[in-house]
């Protein structure tokens, strides 16, 4: 099963090396990683998309997460009211004929066209990572380039439903 | 801390001085008594600023004499270990003493140098990437950019590393920071929002604990080397007399509960007595604390406290339900929760029928093996050093038969006495701890058990011995081989001794005598008991070789792959 779990970090040179070192050695698979500056100067904030097989594999990951000097919170979202997004540039091979025709596909994903060429486009979406699958399943028998996505990024909602309660692994 | 540090801290207040010189003055703060090392180019600043500073230095022969050295000295004193190394190689020599002291959770404080920053990542001479390296075999490590951090990084490195889960944490240092000037402020608190441990366990776990207790007819502790961290086998034995549950340790659990009291029921684990081991198969509650569950104490773990509630007492919160479900999980230092739970109010275990039934198993199934006329038993040799340093001595190993027959036969009756690897397993590691142990403890007798293969990894370490003139026994166990290996392959390799069994074999006693000290070897079992007896009422550095016998196998045993109630030789 997929999970997605979010750390804050101090932003020290290493931390990264750290946090993927620490996967590998555990022998976790990280399906994908997002890093970015939070609104807190000297603070990131990664989120992970991991694959595990069992539940109790999600607790060791967070527990050896939490376990490192520069990690400040670790969260398995999973379970939460979220918003999640990633973002995908596509580029399709598109002659002058096929050009409206892509055009027409990627409205209703609201994605955009960034760049045009004689013989290619490339496409911009974001969304949900099943959206993304979907459009470029789409875009597929018109010839795909190359594609390059961020990884999933994710917080939770400002407000969380009540049944859905908060997954927490602290036994503390 | 104390008023005295105080009043230096706002003398020193803004004092220019180099990275070499905070870093000298930085030790002085934390009380360091010695560092074990070795210079070399990236150090050759702070090996200036030490030649003078009234620091005490132990010159070890290799850096991994070095860091072992310091295991020993912090396993013994339970103050943090100091080592200093070079860049390049001096660093990676470190990287089996980190991993092992990782492993054991024992505190060390490493500085390593490193090529100046200007020419990091240009491969340098005697450039490597020690922060990348050692990155999963320390708790943390650091490496200083900018010479006014460094103060701030060792106070760090000394709180992270003596708090919480011990274990070891690294500076790597550029040459052209220990020569710049900086300012040093040396502050008494440190800041690290991610580094919160808990020490103070949750009220509510503690009750639950209590009632468990109270309504278990079988009930046993596991107590492993948490207990010893902590400080804690005082209250250990208070709350085992308190409620009278029968105990067990792991192998670095060992002296954390007298090994002569009558609810102790041996070591646990793949050599652990038959009695402890049951008893952790049939038991209805199962304490553990300070213990992590290793694959060598549970084995198969579909057969592991099958029956039974666990409660795991643990600094470390991710050891939790790691290995074994967890039903009562208590997260904190031992001795806060053995102290809590002497105090609580609860009805005592009706475990009279269970502790006689484990008496049983006691008086029915010992640890065994069969005296042979001529030829040194190795299990009656460990009887014989115990008899003779009336089970007092401090006791360092390596790793392999001879520390699961030290581990069976030396019976540990107060803490901080053994000194062995124990989940990295590390060979060559019982001489240089051995020196480390004996300056953490000078009154002490300090035994080196040893195996003719370990002790010639670290051989080298002797000649510090003799520079210090420490009175270490030496002991090295001799049967030729690489003994476990060699049992291994007798039992699960249709005797096939690949490269186990030693062809060639250094005179151990001119060895000895090569770096002055005195040598004596021991081939006939009648001698064995003058020779103990004259070496351990002298207190002079002495090797003595025991030829024991090869063949000799460490039993009883739970084979890999089977469960702890699937001994086997644990009878006649």
């Amino acid at each position: 099963m997929k999970r997605i779990i979010t750390l804050t970090v101090m932003n020290r040179s290493g931390v990264l090396n750290r946090i993927t070192g620490l996967f590998t050695k555990r022998h976790y698979n990280i399906e994908s990683i997002s890093v970015g500056h939070t609104e807190t100067e000297g603070i990131s904030r990664i989120t992970f998309v991991v694959n595990v097989q069992e539940e109790n594999q999600v607790e060791q990951i967070t527990k050896q997460l939490n376990k490192q000097i520069d990690v400040i919170k670790v969260m398995d979202i999973t379970n939460q009211s979220i918003v999640a997004r990633e973002l995908a540039l596509i580029k399709v091979m598109s002659s002058a004929a096929t050009r409206m025709e892509i055009y027409g596909l990627i409205e209703p994903f609201r994605a955009s066209i960034i760049d045009v060429s004689k013989e290619s486009l490339v496409v911009q979406v974001t969304g949900e990572p099943n959206k993304i699958e979907a459009l470029i399943d789409l875009l597929r028998p018109y010839g795909i380039k190359e594609i390059a996505r961020t990884g999933l990024t994710a917080f939770t909602r400002g407000t969380q439903k009540s049944q859905q309660q908060e997954k927490n692994f602290s036994i503390v | 801390m104390n008023a005295k540090v105080q009043l230096d801290d706002t003398k020193t207040k803004c004092t220019t001085m180099s990275g070499a010189e905070m870093l000298i003055e930085a030790l002085k703060r934390e009380n360091v008594e010695m560092i074990f090392g070795y210079p070399g180019g990236a150090v050759l600043p702070i090996y200036n600023k030490l030649y003078d500073s009234g620091v005490f230095h132990v010159l070890t022969r290799h850096e991994q004499g070095a860091i072992h050295a310091a295991e020993g000295y912090a396993r013994i004193s339970g103050k943090p270990g100091v080592v200093i190394a070079t860049s390049g190689p001096g660093a990676t020599n470190l990287i089996t003493g980190l991993a092992d002291a990782m492993i054991d959770s024992l505190p060390l404080v490493v500085f390593t140098g490193q090529v100046a920053s200007t020419v990091i990542g240009s491969d340098a001479f005697q450039e490597a990437d020690v922060l990348g390296i050692s990155m999963p075999v320390t708790k943390h490590n650091y490496q200083v950019r900018d010479v006014n951090d460094l103060p701030r990084i060792i106070k760090e490195a000394f709180h992270i590393a003596t708090t919480g889960r011990k274990g070891p944490v690294l500076i790597d240092i550029p040459k052209d920071v220990s020569n710049s000037e900086g300012i040093f402020e040396y502050n008494q608190t440190v800041s690290l929002p991610g580094y919160q441990p808990t020490t103070e366990p949750n009220y509510l776990q503690i009750r639950k604990l209590v009632e468990a207790v109270s309504r278990a007819k079988k009930p046993v502790i596991l107590a492993g080397a948490g207990v010893l961290h902590a400080n804690a086998a005082n209250q250990l034995l208070e709350y085992v007399d308190q409620q009278q549950i029968p105990v067990t340790n792991t192998l670095l659990g060992l002296g954390g509960f007298p090994a002569d009291h009558s609810l102790f029921l041996g070591m646990a684990g793949m050599h652990g007595t038959y009695a402890a081991n049951m008893a952790i198969y049939e038991c209805d509650l199962l304490i553990s604390i300070g213990a992590r569950f290793d694959d060598r104490v549970t084995g198969n773990l579909a057969h592991f406290a099958p029956n039974a509630t666990v409660a795991h007492i643990d600094i470390d919160p991710a050891e939790i339900g790691k290995n074994v479900e967890t039903q009562i999980p208590v997260v904190g230092d031992a001795k806060i929760v053995l102290e809590m739970l002497i105090k609580q109010e609860g009805k005592r275990s009706e475990n009279k029928e269970w502790i006689e039934h484990l008496n049983q198993y006691k008086q029915k199934y010992p640890l065994w093996y069969e005296a042979s006329g001529d030829v040194i038993k190795p299990q009656a040799l460990i009887e014989e050093i115990y008899k003779h340093s009336n089970g007092e001595a401090i006791v360092t190993t390596d790793v392999g038969q001879h520390q699961m027959w030290a581990a069976q036969y030396y019976k540990f009756n107060t803490p901080h006495r053994w000194v062995t690897s124990g989940g990295l397993g590390t060979m060559g590691f019982g001489l240089p701890s051995a020196i480390g142990a004996q300056l953490a403890d000078k009154e002490a007798t300090v035994v080196a058990l040893l195996g003719d293969g370990g002790f010639q990894m670290t051989f080298q370490e002797l000649a510090v011995i003799k520079e210090l003139n420490l009175p270490i026994k030496v002991i090295v166990m001799n049967n030729n081989s690489l003994g476990m290996v060699r049992q291994w392959q007798e039992l699960f390799y249709d005797k096939r001794y690949s490269h186990s069994v030693f062809s060639m074999q250094p005179d151990f006693i001119k060895l000895a005598e090569a770096f002055g000290i005195s040598g004596v070897r021991v081939v006939d079992a009648k001698d064995l008991e003058d020779v103990m007896k004259k070496s351990f009422t002298n207190r002079e550095p002495e090797l003595i070789e025991v030829v024991v016998k090869q063949e000799e196998n460490v039993y009883p045993m739970v084979a890999p792959g089977k469960g702890i109630n699937e001994m086997v030789g644990y009878k006649k």
